[in-house]
């Protein structure tokens, strides 16, 4: 292959493309299209996170701290920061991988159009799932900022926040993807929205622990990816990655995070082939 | 260039594409012409490396779209039916985002885009976003974008649907330079116009076959006469006038608002028909077209 020229535009043989390359030059459709629309992601990503930080975490923090001394030793701030931090980790990742897949699936088609140049599925997929992890370890990074000015972080260790955030963004991402490849109705979403979301994120420990829910419907937290990610993410907010209190849980959250990233990214790029590429 | 033997495509129990054999060389433009639901565009998926082959034999470049799909992608260029063009980016920024699937570096990218915008008359819209533009200007924007890797095959599915006579003969013209540059072009269309205006060598489709190829010119010459005398009555029923027209031209075709009749001398089919008793309120006589030879292959009735 010696005679390939260097320059894909020489007619003839073209010089193959890496995974690496493949990705990359997804991406700069994401990234290009982002840098129109970042500013106005601002406001709607921001504004709902902090108001919940101040109503939750103060008004309501400040009433269980007085009533009770705080949930398990920790004050009620400290408790609910991991809680709405991976709440709107979901809240963020079931946006992005809803509508805009939609959008690029059906409406404007731009997967197709990806997949007409040397672009395979996987790396369709690959490179929206790379920038969707950017996107929220940015947002995550940024709200436990302000977490911490309002003195809801109380270790550096919150910091392992992020790719906790990301590993449960994606565990929403990927059975999503694979959700809206299959599906040509875009109301489903808003029924995703009512039906899915609003509940997990009263319910799967967010803003109490769900030893407080009756026994019957604990179970259905432990299923669900935000109880997982919030209870992984939640002894590093608090200093104690490995949650010595919950002797090693933290494998069995991991593990039921990972599962979920791994069945959902085979459904998708699955689904997506037969959509696309029928 | 590009071969098929028995190519065949299902959905299921459907059969769009249904064992069709074609060839394409090397500098060639050639033309799939058919009704809605021929099997065009579903041939066209398979040889832009998109949509698998059911069964059959493909060659692109003399590669196995099975196994060499991305290296075949590389090579050609692709203008889908849709436009498939993000409306809220600029011009340009579709352009470049575009090239950078296939790899070009940022600088190439660039130093091609600003070529394809001159190409396609839209250098002074290349800071607008697409969403405002002209069904002509998304439509020579998406040929500029399939452009962006300098392909040695360009496949066009429908290229002028949809578009007024103006944007259409622009886009003609912009495809003619593409042909005098040497790039082989697969085009499908439903307008014989355009058929006739680009394609050296064409098939038509029905029901997922072939029913038909070569140079418009040979297939008026095989599947229709010379001329045609269009014939009009005052009547209702144009069966009735038309009996009396028996014998003239090699064959008549009897439809609601007039009698074809097709002949080698239009002339004289046309004196024909005046002497033949019913006076007609109007005779035309006009040359066969391949708009003759679709209709005569593939039928008068509506396929939806």
């Amino acid at each position: 292959m010696s005679a390939v020229p260097q320059s894909r535009l020489v007619p003839g043989a073209r010089r193959p493309l890496s995974v690496v390359e493949r990705t990359w030059g997804l991406m700069g459709f994401h990234l290009t299209l982002l840098r129109r629309t970042w500013r106005g992601m601002v406001v709607s990503r921001f504004l709902s996170p902090v108001l919940l930080l101040a109503a939750m975490g103060i008004g309501v923090g400040n009433l269980v701290d007085n009533a009770s001394g705080g949930v398990g030793g920790v004050s009620y701030l400290d408790y609910v920061v991991p809680g709405i931090v991976m709440a709107s980790v979901m809240q963020w990742a079931v946006s992005e991988s809803t509508w805009p897949i939609m959008t690029l699936i059906k409406w404007n088609q731009m997967y197709a159009a990806m997949l007409s140049t040397p672009s395979k599925v996987a790396d369709v997929l690959r490179a929206h799932w790379i920038v969707i992890s950017f996107g929220i370890a940015w947002s995550t990074a940024v709200f436990i900022a302000v977490a911490a000015l309002f003195g809801g972080v109380s270790s550096w260790w919150a910091l392992l926040g992020l790719p906790i955030a990301v590993l449960t963004g994606l565990a929403f991402s990927t059975p999503l993807f694979w959700f809206a490849a299959s599906t040509n109705n875009e109301e489903n979403f808003s029924t995703i929205f009512r039906l899915v979301v609003t509940p997990l994120m009263l319910f799967s420990g967010t803003f109490f622990p769900i030893d407080q829910l009756p026994v019957w419907l604990q179970p259905l937290a432990w299923i669900t990816p935000l109880w997982h990610g919030t209870e992984l993410a939640r002894p590093s907010f608090l200093g104690d990655p490995l949650g010595a209190g919950h002797s090693g849980w933290w494998v069995v959250h991991l593990a039921a995070l990972t599962a979920y990233v791994v069945v959902g990214a085979w459904g998708a790029r699955r689904a997506l082939s037969a959509r696309v590429e029928a | 260039m590009l071969s098929a033997r028995g190519l065949t495509k299902s959905f299921g129990d459907f059969t769009a594409v249904d064992g069709i054999d074609f060839e394409v060389r090397k500098g060639e433009s050639f033309g799939f012409l058919g009704p809605n639901g021929a099997g065009k565009s579903s041939t066209m998926r398979m040889v832009a490396a998109v949509s698998p082959v059911t069964s059959g034999e493909l060659r692109i470049f003399g590669l196995d779209p099975a196994v060499d799909g991305t290296a075949i992608k590389a090579r050609l260029g692709n203008c889908p039916q849709q436009d498939r063009l993000d409306e809220e980016l600029s011009v340009e920024e579709n352009l470049w985002v575009y090239g950078r699937f296939f790899g070009l570096t940022k600088a190439e990218v660039r130093a091609r885009a600003d070529e394809l915008l001159d190409f396609a008359q839209l250098t002074e819209r290349r800071k607008d976003k697409v969403e405002p533009l002209s069904g002509g200007m998304k439509r020579r924007l998406v040929i500029a974008r399939s452009l962006i890797n300098n392909p040695e095959l360009l496949l066009l599915d429908e290229p002028t649907t949809g578009l007024d006579p103006q944007a259409r003969h622009v886009l003609w013209d912009r495809l003619f330079r593409l042909k005098r540059q040497g790039v082989t072009l697969i085009l499908t269309t439903h307008y014989m116009d355009e058929a006739e205006q680009l394609c050296d060598r064409l098939v038509v489709m029905d029901h997922g076959r072939i029913v038909a190829e070569g140079s418009p010119r040979t297939l008026i010459a095989e599947h229709s006469t010379r001329e045609v005398v269009e014939v009009r009555y005052d009547t209702d029923d144009h069966a009735e006038p038309a009996t009396a027209l028996d014998g003239i031209g090699e064959r008549m075709e009897v439809l609601p608002d007039r009698v074809l009749i097709y002949a080698q001398d239009g002339d004289a089919a046309a004196t024909a028909v005046s002497r033949a008793g019913v006076e007609p309120l109007s005779t035309l006589v006009r040359r066969s077209t391949l708009e003759d030879v679709f209709l005569h292959l593939t039928g008068r009735t509506l396929i939806d």
